[in-house]
């Protein structure tokens, strides 16, 4: 009966994988192409919405240097966030994994702590720090170091900052991750013959955390270019990322088929950029990260 | 007289509460091979890596070659160590593994790639530089390893239970090479082992340790013969452990009167504080009691007791028995030369009386 057998261990994967490809397909695949569709109608000055296929949309949002230089500077900020997180994740996840075991799930619980406080509240909590009459100012005026309250809020640092504070976690975890995979003997060894424990870093640890470091930036990346509530709670009105654009042609004017373009053309830039990443890299480390091997 | 490899003097190791290893002394001559012998938890581990630098020591200290290494980091310590996961790294070819410790150490690159190729023949995988340690078998990496370490010339070379990770057949292969490079280099070498067949075959001195304390020091015949107590007669080795009291000694025997097995007179040798009238145990090796048909008559001064066959375990050329004698099991491992008794068969058990160590003491 060897036939049965081989059928059935064929079927079960698909058996198994069933309910999350429906979930994808009905919730992901599904809207998308209506997506895409809704890319190629035009919405008439009347503000009706004309069904057909038109290119209008798709020529404004390629040629027009207004949606191309918000590609451009959403990009840059998404950098220097990926950066800023790398800078500080790492010395963080050095940390936690270099912690005695019961400590560390203590630390692990406190870097998980946040994501059960809505990520809006968190980003508005900068308002009640960073503001005119927030608790940074209230603090330098009272004490006498500044005689005017600074304007700290609503420009592209105080976007960098909101965008950091929510991102960090991701980097801590995946560089955590990957130090934690690292044989600790190698650092002994590396010692052993000759090194000092900053070279044994270099030498040892980095190269081989250097995967989780990879995988936390393109999830840092990818999460901060494709966001909008950040820029919107605490940019001023020059600092729009390009989420925000698609929010203001869509919610704001009703504009959908624009606004399905311009969602369209944020996908595809951070798919190559996940594309080209995954050519290098790989996705087996994000994959670690949440738990498979 | 030459100055030691390595001296530990009265080290101790406490983790908070915990003592780790009580004080302990131990001297490494230029050149020995030296085993810590021990179950999992017993201090060896943490000896080593005191020697080492990966621990520091609570109190005492420690010397390399006649110098205070206490307050040495381990990268100015040349020590060459070998893991059990053979801690290779794994971004690096074979060849940058061996390299590796060379390049701290102001050596030129013609110099380097000379000794590196020396190491690597040494332990006769001469052309594997090229390849990644993933893409080799677990004894190779072992071996990689070690010549990793040797290539610095270390002053000593600490080895971590090197061999545990490694199939029964390869880890008996391997034994033989690392003895064999070990006297063909000279090289002073401390060794950490649970198992107690390595520990015999390759150590000059056999440092059995116990719960923080060092049971016994001696060479491997010493150890196995005349062990010092009742955890290296059972550590090393199956022994079978025997109530008994001491009647007489003189210059020759302690006679003692052992349970089941009569009058035995122990030679002298072999007797570790016996006091006459006191409670004592008699330790008999597995092998040397040896299983007979009940119709075969001891020869002169062989002293024989009748059990019965519990279990049999066939091993080819030997076999071990678990024998019952009165309310108490026995075992004999006995080479064999066709079948082996039967499970239930009434069977005399020998021993030479010149067999038998006595250790002072009740049973515990």
């Amino acid at each position: 009966m060897a036939s049965t057998v081989e059928a059935r261990e064929t079927r079960q994967p698909w058996i198994l994988l069933s309910p999350a490809l429906t979930a994808i397909v009905l919730l992901l695949i599904i809207p998308l192409a209506f997506i895409v569709v809704y890319s190629f109608w035009l919405r008439t000055a009347a503000g009706s919405e004309q069904v057909g296929f038109y290119l209008d949309n798709w020529k404004e949002a390629l040629t027009d240097s207004f949606y191309r230089d918000i590609l451009l500077s959403t990009l840059r900020i998404a950098l220097i966030t990926t950066i800023a997180c790398a800078l500080l994740g790492y010395p963080c996840a050095y940390f936690i994994a270099r912690s005695k075991s019961g400590n560390k799930t203590l630390l692990l619980l406190m870097l998980i702590l946040p994501f059960w406080i809505s990520y809006i509240i968190r980003t508005m909590s900068w308002i009640n720090i960073l503001g005119v009459s927030g608790a940074l100012n209230t603090l330098l005026v009272n004490s006498g170091l500044l005689a005017e309250p600074l304007q700290l809020l609503y420009n592209e640092p105080s976007v960098i900052l909101g965008l950091v504070h929510f991102l960090l976690p991701f980097m801590v975890l995946n560089v955590y991750v990957s130090l934690e995979g690292i044989d600790e003997s190698l650092e002994s060894a590396a010692r052993s013959l000759g090194c000092t424990s900053w070279q044994s870093f270099l030498e040892v640890t980095l190269p081989l955390s250097l995967p989780g470091l990879a995988a936390g930036g393109l999830l840092c990346f990818v999460l901060a270019a494709g966001t909008y509530i950040t820029p919107l709670v605490l940019g001023g009105a020059r600092d729009a990322m390009f989420a925000n654009l698609v929010y203001e042609a869509i919610i704001v004017q009703l504009n959908w088929p624009l606004g399905s373009a311009l969602s369209l053309m944020l996908l595809f830039v951070l798919g190559l950029v996940v594309t080209v990443y995954n050519r290098f890299v790989g996705m087996g480390q994000i994959a670690k990260s949440f738990g498979q091997e | 007289m030459t100055t030691p490899a390595v001296e530990l003097v009265d080290i101790v190791k406490r983790f908070g509460a915990i003592t780790a290893l009580q004080p302990m002394s131990l001297t490494l001559p230029e050149g020995s091979f030296v085993t810590l012998l021990g179950p999992s938890g017993c201090g060896k581990t943490t000896t080593l890596r005191m020697v080492a630098g990966l621990l520091d020591p609570s109190a005492g200290e420690i010397r390399i070659k006649g110098k205070r290494v206490n307050e040495t980091p381990i990268h100015k310590r040349n020590l060459g160590l070998v893991f059990q996961n053979y801690a290779l790294f794994p971004h690096k070819t074979v060849y940058d593994n061996v390299a590796f410790g060379l390049r701290y150490r102001d050596i030129e690159r013609s110099q380097i790639k000379k000794l590196v190729n020396e190491a690597l023949d040494l332990v006769q995988l001469p052309s594997l530089g090229d390849r990644y340690p993933k893409q080799l078998s677990g004894g190779q990496q072992q071996r990689i390893a070690l010549a990793r370490a040797i290539v610095i010339k270390p002053d000593v070379l600490l080895l971590d239970e090197p061999l545990s990770a490694l199939d029964a057949n390869l880890r008996e292969d391997m034994r033989v090479e690392l003895k064999r490079i070990q006297h063909q280099l000279g090289i002073t070498t401390l060794f950490v082992t649970h198992d107690q067949s390595e520990a015999l075959a390759m150590s000059d001195t056999i440092v059995v340790m116990s719960a923080g304390n060092v049971e016994q020091v001696g060479a491997p015949e010493e150890v196995y013969n005349t062990p010092s107590s009742e955890f290296v007669a059972r550590f090393l080795g199956a022994s079978n452990i025997i109530e008994s009291r001491t009647l007489s000694v003189d210059g020759e025997h302690a006679m003692v009167e052992a349970r089941d097995f009569g009058n035995v007179p122990v030679p002298i040798e072999r007797v570790r504080n016996a006091i006459t009238g006191r409670e004592s145990k008699l330790v008999i090796r597995a092998e040397f009691l040896t299983l007979n048909k009940t119709d075969k008559t001891p020869a002169d001064g062989v002293l024989s007791v009748n059990g019965q066959v519990e279990t049999v375990d066939y091993q080819g050329q030997a076999v071990r028995y678990f024998v019952r004698v009165g309310d108490r099991q026995l075992q004999a491992i006995n080479m064999i030369d066709g079948h082996p008794f039967a499970e239930g068969e009434t069977v005399s058990i020998h021993v030479r009386p010149r067999d038998c160590a006595l250790l002072p003491g009740a049973i515990t």
